[in-house]
């Protein structure tokens, strides 16, 4: 039954670089109408695995699927996907519309065809009236939009960005993000979304892969992958966190920081070595008495919404967020809701494996 | 009108080139993910190996070996002794005794030394003048930059030939400067015939070549930079020693480069402006070749010349590793 | 008064370059044949230049051999560019140092190797051996000026063509091609104009048959030259510059 609704699957997806392995056996299925975002540091394979399902690097090992047909072998220009390069890569010599109608007039469609097209992209990234514009002319957020019509307006099965808006300012990423986001749901169409950027791949998500080193960490909806991160380095990368060494005491209960805690987790088995990993808004700062451990403001940083403060508990330096400030200096107490102690296998462990 | 023969195989030669070519790029579009790109240079590397390095090997080949095809180092040796083969012969006539006759000739080795100290002083002068005018084209304050590389460049498009020989007329005794002289009282002098006017020879041919690598350098330089090192306390002749100078040195090895290398081995000017007077080394190898016929010696010291050539350009290099120098462009 | 100083020196570098060639255009309309005395001006050495059959023989040579030339090395070097650039680290600095290698040989040494490889493989040498001459110096100028537009390319704007239908074909000849154009264009006037000016490789890849405007001066040069030279390169002169206003006009036209 769910076979049925995959899209794209990538079956045991391997690709080296001269030696040096970039995808270790990477699986993973595409929903259709889904937004996937493929999420990890610089280096990670994240663009490597997008460019394969693009067609433009050929996988060492594994195949492509698309609709259950095999493409591995396919060209890029013979498959149904589009997609959003890096910097645009609009073409410089072609004026606006002619960029946009591109792949139409290669797919011969008719004229008065072509230019109803157009336009109709052009109205649908605000950009009516800019056909006869050079390319050069327009600003990053422009061209960011004449490239996502481009690829649009060919009624792609699936729509391929790699970082679209990382040369984009903070404002303008914010603007765009939403309107991506709500353009891909009136339209339904299925995108794959490459970035680094933790909080853009929260927001526009339906689904969240967490890639490093060539190998997928975890996938999930961007709830579970802030709730529930699968090991620290997904705790580490996704938001922010205190990540500490702690001990199993046994089920529900974990001891870390000098103290022991009650936890929700279980099945580590007995003084058995774990990662802890606790999310600085989920601590909360009492009175220094009443608190589970307590310990002395460091510094206050604030953020905006929140303030950060770092407070010394004599082992550990705990993060935490609050929108009430503590002065430098102050003696507090901390208290973790049980539910909020995330409790993993070590990492040294996990790489074991 | 033009006769556009070449022998049959070249013709078969050419056709054979190109239908490997092509059928290079259709195998790889039956076998690849389309045509590989890199084999658009297949073409390029075949005519270089042909036209280019082919022609190399034969000069190595000539300069190694005498006129029967063997082996041998006496072109290199008549090259160091232009009496090598006449000494030869009187020794065998006259044994021992042809000591006493025996000289070595230095004419060649004088000629080499010669070219290269004129094409020194020659890339000296160029630097002189071309440096300051470089340095006032980037002037950002004069603004005149663009339009007078045009005006640098469009001297070039004269016949350089016509253009040497002009310097004729303006020196030669019955000629401009001459006649100018006279006029005002003075003697005439000889302007003509002599290393001096091939030296102008050169550096009017040649001066262009300076001054564009250095304008260029000087012109993509930040100006920033010169106003920063006046911000840190430099007047203006210091900004100049200490920030402008030390990063113009990719485009004066560029412009060295562009100036010595033709001044050593130009063989028209000298035979115009110096009148057979003075033989420079580009004359030399010429009159090996088409005067003597001797093709064994004209290609040692073509090898010669391409050695010299090739250890002062990486010397130079080693002065501009990243090749940021740049050309005329 | 520095700025003014600097005026001069410049001025003074440009009488320098352009003395000369104002002396050829001087003498050009005298109508005497001295060199040195004037005898009043006359279009005569114009009106002698275009009956003279083999200075308008040369001018054919010339010119055919500069287009032929200009055309092959484009296409050679443009299509050597792109596969140069798409080629892995290796074999790109290989191909790099043997398109360096005629800008570091002396025009000599290329003319002389070239020779021996025509007096070599027996061909003799003319029209077509200069012609081949003419075209391996200027494939290297024109990849030279290729390459970094490529260069300056999006990485990605060959895979996008790729992305949106188009064939490596199509790709090539409507995206990359257009984009490099520029630098096709300046490779292409590069090659035109060095064919045109030179002499010392031609002069050992021709024969004394066959004579460019070149080697035809170098020949005459002993006896004197015939002031019509001076009348052709003049004009030939004049005819640049007025291509060249064209073109400045042009582009500034279209900056508009």
């Amino acid at each position: 039954m769910m076979e049925q609704e995959h899209l794209i699957d990538l079956k045991d997806i391997s690709k080296d670089f001269d030696g040096t392995t970039v995808l270790n056996h990477i699986n993973l299925y595409v929903r259709k109408k889904e937004f996937i975002t493929l999420l990890g540091p610089s280096g990670c394979g994240k663009t490597t695995t997008l460019r394969i399902i693009g067609g433009f690097e050929y996988p060492t090992t594994g195949q492509v699927y698309f609709e259950g047909k095999d493409i591995t072998d396919l060209p890029p220009y013979k498959r149904r996907v589009n997609s959003v390069f890096q910097k645009y890569a609009l073409f410089p010599h072609l004026n606006v519309q002619d960029n946009i109608a591109f792949g139409l007039k290669i797919a011969k469609v008719p004229k008065d065809e072509i230019r109803r097209r157009v336009d109709r992209m052009l109205d649908l990234v605000n950009l009516s009236g800019y056909g006869k514009r050079k390319v050069d002319q327009l600003s990053g957020g422009q061209q960011q939009r004449i490239a996502i019509a481009r690829a649009l307006v060919n009624e792609p099965e699936v729509l391929l960005l790699d970082e679209p808006l990382g040369a984009l300012d903070l404002k303008l990423r914010t603007e765009m993000q939403l309107e991506l986001k709500s353009m891909q749901q009136r339209l339904g169409i299925t995108c794959i979304y490459v970035t680094h950027d933790q909080e853009e791949a929260l927001t526009m998500s339906d689904t969240v892969v967490v890639m490093n080193d060539g190998r997928i960490l975890q996938i999930g909806d961007p709830k579970r992958i802030y709730d529930e991160p699968a090991n620290a380095f997904v705790a580490d990368f996704i938001g922010e966190s205190n990540i500490l060494r702690g001990t199993m005491v046994h089920d529900e209960l974990v001891h870390f920081s000098g103290y022991d805690f009650p936890c929700v987790d279980a099945g580590f088995g007995e003084d058995a070595p774990v990662d802890v990993v606790i999310r600085p808004e989920d601590i909360m700062l009492v009175g220094e008495d009443i608190g589970q451990i307590s310990g002395v403001v460091k510094s206050v940083l604030f953020k905006g919404v929140h303030y950060e403060m770092m407070v010394d508990c004599g082992e550990t330096t705990f993060k935490v967020h609050s929108t009430i400030m503590q002065p430098q200096g102050s003696r507090v107490g901390l208290s973790i809701v049980p539910y909020n102690i995330h409790i993993m296998k070590p990492m040294s462990e996990e790489a074991a494996k | 009108m033009i006769d556009m023969s070449l022998p049959w195989w070249g013709w078969v030669l050419m056709g054979a080139g190109l239908a490997f070519f092509l059928l290079l790029i259709i195998v790889s579009i039956r076998r690849n993910h389309g045509v590989k790109r890199s084999l658009f240079a297949s073409p390029y590397t075949l005519w270089m190996i042909i036209f280019t390095i082919l022609p190399v090997v034969l000069i190595g080949y000539y300069a190694f070996t005498d006129t029967n095809g063997a082996f041998t180092l006496n072109n290199f040796r008549n090259f160091w002794d232009s009496n090598y083969e006449s000494n030869k012969v009187i020794m065998q006539a006259m044994g021992e005794a042809g000591a006493a006759y025996v000289s070595r000739g230095t004419v060649n080795v004088d000629t080499l030394v010669y070219s290269l100290w004129m094409a020194f002083k020659c890339t000296v002068i160029c630097l002189l003048l071309g440096y300051p005018a470089a340095l006032f084209m980037a002037d950002r304050n004069m603004k005149l930059g663009p339009t007078l590389v045009v005006l640098f460049i469009i001297p070039m498009w004269m016949n350089f030939l016509l253009r040497t020989i002009a310097w004729m007329s303006l020196l030669e005794d019955s000629g401009l400067i001459n006649t100018l002289l006279k006029w005002l009282g003075f003697s005439g002098v000889q302007l003509m015939y002599n290393s001096n006017a091939v030296l102008l020879g050169m550096v009017y041919n040649f001066l262009p070549f300076m001054v564009f690598p250095i304008y260029t350098v000087l012109n993509k330089m930040d100006f920033r930079l010169s106003e920063a090192a006046a911000d840190l306390g430099c007047n203006s002749y210091q900004t100049l020693y200490k920030v402008i100078m030390p990063l113009s040195v990719p485009g004066v090895i560029s412009g060295i480069t562009m100036v010595f290398m033709p001044s050593v081995t130009t063989f028209f000017i000298p035979r115009m402006l110096g009148g057979g007077n003075t033989m420079m080394f580009g004359d030399l190898i010429e009159s090996k070749f088409l005067v003597e016929g001797n093709w064994n010696v004209g290609s040692a010291l073509s090898l010669i010349m391409m050695v010299l050539i090739l250890i002062s350009l990486s010397i130079l290099r080693k002065a501009d590793p990243n090749g940021e120098g740049g050309g005329i462009a | 008064m520095i700025k003014f100083l600097k005026r001069c020196y410049l001025g003074i570098i440009l009488v320098f370059l352009y003395v000369p060639i104002g002396v050829l255009i001087v003498q050009s309309f005298n109508a005497g044949k001295s060199r040195a005395k004037w005898e009043g001006f006359s279009f005569r050495w114009y009106v002698e230049l275009f009956q003279d059959t083999r200075i308008m023989n040369a001018l054919y040579v010339t010119l055919s051999i500069a287009v032929l030339a200009m055309i092959v090395a484009t296409v050679l070097g443009t299509l050597a560019a792109i596969g140069i650039y798409s080629m892995k680290k290796r074999p790109q600095a290989v191909m790099m140092t043997l398109t360096n290698l005629p800008n570091t040989m002396p025009d000599i040494v290329t003319g002389i190797s070239l020779m021996l490889l025509f007096l070599f493989t027996k061909v003799e040498r003319g029209y077509v051996t200069m012609l081949l001459a003419h075209i391996t110096f200027d494939v290297p100028y024109v990849i030279l000026s290729v390459l970094p537009k490529l260069k300056q390319m999006n990485k990605h704007t060959y895979e996008a063509a790729l992305d949106l239908g188009a064939t490596p074909t199509y790709a090539l000849t409507h995206v990359i091609i257009p984009e490099c154009k520029q630098g096709i264009i300046t490779g292409a006037m590069l090659a035109f104009t060095l064919s045109l000016d030179d002499f010392t490789i031609s002069y050992f890849t021709t024969s004394p048959l066959v004579q460019n405007l070149s080697t035809l001066i170098y020949s005459a040069a002993r006896k004197g030259i015939e002031p019509s030279l001076n009348a052709l390169s003049a004009l030939m002169f004049v005819s640049l510059l007025v291509l060249l206003l064209i073109v400045n006009r042009r582009t500034a036209e279209s900056k508009e």
